[in-house]
């Protein structure tokens, strides 16, 4: 498998400069393709990891060869020219068939290894505790509990083992409501806000056809209800649009009637289904792609992909949720189908809008791991790790992250992390090289043994924390709620993420930079690291950071260049990995890496940039 | 005229004054020759938690009132694009408060403006007026070349009655030539250097149509003019901001365009960009668009798009891209000119500066050259800023050019958050200033005006007010660092953003975001955090004027 492949006289186009073309050799290791351009002054390299792959077409020929484009799932789109056909066809199925692997073994997390000692794997794991995000919303207490009676999957075999439900709903009551409910998504809570013991509960959509009830089901919505005894009534909110819930109906699933349920209030919040966001996105990159579009036709298309009206939907929900539970002091039962798209999208936003722990490193990791992983996301699906159903591709994930990144644009000083921090997430959802997103719920993770055999991204993302923080945070304690303005010229298009890889658009001079390294020059790392931090300086100690050999084996530096264009405008800040006594641990930067030696001048680079840059 | 007859009531107690986003305040309502005060307590001496508001009154673009039982409401719509709404018992008080600010805000005549009265203490009146003398600006081309000289052929504004007396233009040609080239061109205005690129000695020059008409007229000193730019065998461009159909039928008006065959050497390049009514009437519907908070996503994109504001923004931005890279890349030199040559022509000349010469991106450099490119160079602005977006005034001369110009460097300015050493809050002040002003510097439509109108004489420079230094570090960019390079925007769609902190400054609150702004510049700084400003201090200073606040203390 370790066999790589090359061709040379590869040409790679550059979609909107009329720069003469690149010229240089692509590679394909068991991983990832790479090019590397011979033709520039400075050797520049592009990996691309199979895993991120989405399509590979093989376009008419043309006067310089055979055309090969490739999209990506993290919207790379590389359109390379190769010279003779029969290359140009072997790399064509070369690629078709290590972008979609068959079997989940064939996955890059199975034979990823950094080199990590066992235990230090195992710490990875251990990294997030659910149990402690429950006890810091003060569960177990007086109405929540902490229940194992999902241990052998019985309830619902897409919940994780562990659930927390009301005291008040016995065993009885939990399997009677998960018979009524669909996949035995019963409901379970997703977020307390202790302040007023308002909660933010989850499930999917009732059996109830047009006329069914089940005694338990109202009896787990009552307890829920009266887990906040000071409020006289709860919401029940529909995310789906009310002529999609009414359809269900026939099938016998669809929504509470409001009769049946003591003091609810039933409420549809209108988000699309998977599909139509599949679609909104697939018209969304038509225009990103668009060749030197007017404004008009831009602007055209932006609005006919429909994508920030779904942006907008999502995020509307997230702010109803926030405030039926900080200012109507109501808990909230959200729903949608199954419960594993827009209720995750929903859940986990209005989490985010209510409490700041959300919004630090480990806090959004948290929340990632409680209501996307856990609660059974369905991530292989919904990235296509494997050949599959192409139907059940959506970028419901996506959608949050830009959700998150919406926000960041109007509360820019509320999160600890930046933009790139958000990318990588993205990124490694789709890399398959950490075992998190593989699968489509815990289960499914179990039975893969993804703990004995993969790791854990998390703290391979804290290791990277001083390039991914903000350095406009400004503390856990400086914003509490956010009650974002959702007009609709709040939104704007994500530049950054669907047109990441044409740096030709991004602002020539980066502030994000710019403030990292003097932030990184003026202070000495501050001395409140918490374990966290302490595992994860051993942990980058501990994983030998030299004698990597390329390409055979590229980790851990692989995970710094995932899927990136490692242009001059987006260096890694290598050089800001210092240990806690203040030492550089100095990564040997192979010759492979040109831009280190530009490190630390990063106006410069951005002037050289603007010098070469085509206007137009 | 006498302001008092203007003013029907002067004085309303009670009134409420509400804006969006900030705490309604209630208090005396006073009418002045020139301004709306409002406190809220009345004859008192400014105690704590006092509020007083002064609005310049030629600053309201538009005044709606509706009456309603014995009390009625009046909304002001500003020129810099705020709405206030006053609510005043007394159905006649109303009315009469209305009129009379309409009355005064409509006051055409220029002499009659606030900055004729305004006399602040700590400036003095000579002071900002002379800081950037064309003989400076000459003097550093002189060094590096012979080829140009000062005129004073305009001294007495005959030749040109929109150019200022000293022109630069090439050493080769004489007045004489000057004087009838200038009647080959419309309003007289003829080739004259707006730029020298010092990197590789070519030039940019600014002028209006030639007058070719029907009969293809030529002038042979004005084809001599542009002769003298060119070396042998050198090409040079020229930029025509029309289309080459719309500039084809100004033939038929006595306009036109330059023939290849008389002018053999210059290659001609049409950029049609919008100007005049089309220009106005995108401004007034983006303005509309952005107040609609009822508007979903679509329709919000939509109007966007129909409104076409961000699309004036990249052609003019593409504009000057062209006209930098015909300088730099091409080494050419470059005429640019549209109709009149004092709109779109300005527009490019200037942008194309901010693009290739770092010393107009100073604070100081951009002062001067917004005084060559725009204010000497006879941007009517008298007569394109008489009214903003909100009036419902009949459109006469009216159009944003200048803000159009504003929203391109604040483009370059997002593209390059080093490179200019002022902040998006000078374009903010620049913009309020041109459309109303306690200071002179946007007074009139050109040179020949001010002299009559005796504006130097009589005026406070904004210049003067804007360097003092308490008031300078506020327009600073601390992120700034020299960047001795050209900076090529992109101009992809993707690329341009609308500016929220103009059209959204009164919609929006930028707490958020000001908080961001006072975190970076702790950061690039090093300092503390500055105290963080109380509700009382934003309203206060988002109401009233510079100008005002000086005079309210004193």
């Amino acid at each position: 498998p370790h066999h790589v492949r090359c061709v040379e006289n590869v040409k790679l186009l550059d979609r909107y400069t009329n720069r003469k073309a690149a010229n240089g050799t692509l590679y394909l290791t068991a991983t990832h393709l790479i090019y590397v351009d011979a033709s520039a002054e400075v050797r520049k390299e592009i990996w691309i990891l199979h895993h991120h792959i989405a399509t590979v077409e093989k376009l008419p020929l043309t006067t310089a060869g055979y055309p090969l484009l490739i999209h990506c799932k993290n919207f790379h789109v590389a359109h390379f020219v190769i010279g003779q056909e029969r290359d140009c066809h072997e790399v064509y199925t070369s690629l078709l068939k290590l972008s979609q692997p068959v079997k989940s073994e064939e996955l890059y997390a199975f034979s990823y290894n950094p080199k990590m000692s066992k235990e230090n794997r195992e710490i990875g794991w251990k990294l997030i505790d659910l149990k402690v995000d429950y006890q810091r919303m003060g569960i177990p207490n007086d109405y929540w509990e902490i229940t194992d009676v999902n241990k052998d999957y019985e309830v619902c075999n897409t919940y994780p083992p562990e659930i927390v439900v009301p005291r008040a709903a016995n065993k009885a009551v939990v399997i009677g409501s998960s018979r009524f409910r669909s996949r035995g998504r019963i409901p379970v809570l997703s977020y307390l806000y202790k302040e007023n013991n308002a909660a933010i509960c989850r499930c999917s959509q009732p059996l109830s056809g047009f006329s069914a009830r089940c005694l338990e089901d109202e009896q787990m919505l009552q307890a829920i209800r009266e887990a906040n005894p000071g409020s006289p009534f709860m919401y029940v909110v529909d995310t789906r649009p009310k002529l999609n819930a009414m359809a269900n109906r026939a099938a016998g699933k669809g929504y509470e009637n409001e009769d049946n349920y003591d003091n609810i209030r039933f409420k549809f919040i209108g988000i699309e289904n998977i599909h139509v966001m599949r679609n909104s996105l697939q018209k969304l990159l038509e225009v990103c792609e668009m060749k030197s579009p007017s404004m008009s036709d831009f602007l055209t298309g932006l609005e006919n992909s429909g994508w920030l009206r779904h942006i907008k939907a999502v995020m509307d929900a997230g702010v109803f949720l926030a405030k039926a539970v900080k200012d109507e002091k109501a808990s909230v039962l959200v729903h949608c189908s199954d419960g594993w798209d827009r209720t995750a999208q929903v859940c986990s936003l209005a989490s985010l809008l209510l409490d700041p722990f959300y919004r630090t490193f480990k806090g959004f990791m948290v929340l990632i791991e409680k209501e996307w992983i856990a609660m059974g996301h369905k991530f292989s699906h919904r990235c296509g790790h494997l050949d599959g159903d192409p139907k059940e591709v959506s970028p419901v994930f996506t959608q949050f992250i830009e959700c998150v990144w919406q926000l960041m644009q109007q509360f820019p000083c509320a999160f600890e992390f930046n933009e790139r921090f958000l990318l990588e997430i993205h990124d490694h959802v789709y890399s398959c090289q950490f075992g998190n997103f593989l699968g489509t719920c815990h289960k499914e993770r179990e039975d893969l043994k993804i703990f004995e055999k993969t790791h854990s991204l998390w703290p391979f993302l804290l290791q990277k924390k001083q390039e991914l923080r903000n350095p406009l945070y400004r503390g856990f304690t400086a914003y509490k709620e956010l009650q974002p303005n959702t007009l609709p010229f709040s939104f704007q298009f994500w530049c950054g993420m669907y047109n990441r890889f044409d740096k030709g658009m991004h602002p020539k001079q980066c502030v994000l930079d710019h403030l990292l390294s003097s932030m990184s020059q003026k202070m000495k790392l501050e001395d409140n690291a918490s374990e966290l931090e302490n595992f994860c300086v051993s942990v980058c100690i501990g994983s030998g950071w030299d004698g990597v050999n390329f390409p055979q084996s590229s980790p851990p530096r692989a995970v710094l260049c995932v899927g990136s264009c490692r242009g001059a405008g987006n260096t890694p800040v290598f050089w800001l990995l210092l240990s806690r006594a203040g030492t550089a641990l100095s990564p040997s930067i192979p010759a492979s890496y040109p831009e280190a030696s530009m490190l630390g001048v990063g106006k410069v680079l951005a002037g050289d940039v603007a010098r070469t840059a085509d206007p137009g | 005229m006498e302001f008092s007859e203007l003013i029907k009531t002067a004085t309303v107690e009670s009134v409420l004054l509400s804006c969006v986003g900030l705490p309604a305040v209630k208090g005396t309502l006073c009418i002045t020759s020139h301004h709306l005060l409002l406190s809220s307590c009345p004859g008192g001496d400014s105690q704590p938690g006092t509020l007083e508001l002064w609005l310049l009154i030629r600053n309201v673009d538009a005044v709606e009132k509706r009456i309603a039982g014995s009390s009625g409401t009046i909304t002001l719509r500003c020129k810099d694009l705020k709405v206030l709404q006053l609510e005043i018992p007394g159905m006649e008080e109303c009315l009469n408060i209305a009129s009379s600010i309409e009355a005064l805000s409509s006051v055409d005549s220029v002499m009659m403006m606030y900055p004729f009265f305004y006399r602040p203490q700590s400036l003095k009146l000579e002071e900002g007026w002379h800081l950037f003398p064309l003989e400076q600006y000459f003097q550093r081309i002189a060094s590096q070349t012979s080829q140009w000289r000062l005129s004073d052929v305009n001294r007495d504004f005959t030749t040109c009655p929109t150019y200022p007396p000293t022109v630069i233009v090439p050493a080769a040609v004489d007045d004489d030539t000057l004087q009838k080239a200038a009647r080959f061109r419309q309003g007289g205005r003829f080739p004259v250097l707006s730029y020298y690129h010092c990197k590789n000695g070519t030039a940019m020059l600014r002028s209006s149509q030639p007058l070719t008409g029907p009969n293809r007229k030529r002038c042979r000193e004005d084809e001599m003019l542009l002769g003298t730019i060119l070396d042998e065998g050198e090409r040079g461009f020229i930029i025509d901001t029309r289309s080459a159909q719309a500039a084809k039928q100004a033939r038929m008006m006595g306009g036109g365009t330059e023939p290849k065959s008389s002018y053999p050497q210059w290659r001609r390049l049409h950029r049609p960009l919008e100007r005049g009514r089309p220009l106005q009437e995108s401004f007034i519907k983006l303005v509309e668009a952005c107040n609609d908070t009822s508007i979903n996503m679509d329709r919000w994109l939509s109007r966007l798009e129909s409104c076409r504001w961000l699309s004036h923004v990249k052609a003019a931005l593409s504009t000057a891209c062209l006209a930098a890279q015909c300088l730099d890349r091409e080494e050419a030199s470059v005429l640019v000119h549209g109709a009149e040559g004092t709109d779109t022509t300005l527009l490019v000349t200037a942008l194309a500066q901010v693009i290739l010469d770092p010393s107009c991106r100073t604070l100081a450099g951009f002062q001067g050259l917004l005084e060559r490119e725009w204010i000497e160079a006879g941007h009517p602005f008298h007569l394109r800023c008489a009214r903003s977006a909100y009036s419902h005034a009949r459109l006469k001369q009216e159009a944003p050019l200048f803000l159009l110009f504003l929203d391109c460097v604040w483009q370059l300015s997002r593209q390059f958050p080093f490179s200019l050493e002022f902040s998006e809050h000078l374009l903010l002040t620049l913009f309020d200033n041109a459309y109303a002003s306690a200071y002179g510097t946007f007074l009139c439509n050109n040179e020949k005006e001010r002299c009559l109108c005796k504006v130097r004489e009589s005026t406070h420079a904004l210049w003067a007010w804007l360097n003092q230094p308490g008031e300078k570090k506020k327009y600073l960019n601390p992120l700034y660092s020299h960047n001795a390079l050209v900076i090529w925007p992109s101009v992809e769609p993707q690329s341009i953003q609308l500016w929220q902190g103009l059209f959204f400054r009164w919609i929006r609150s930028s707490q958020y975001l000001d908080e961001a702004w006072a975190e970076v510049q702790r950061l690039a700084e090093g300092g503390d955090p500055p105290v963080k400003e109380s509700v009382e201090s934003r309203l206060s200073r988002s109401l009233s004027d510079p100008a005002a606040q000086t005079e309210n203390g004193r």
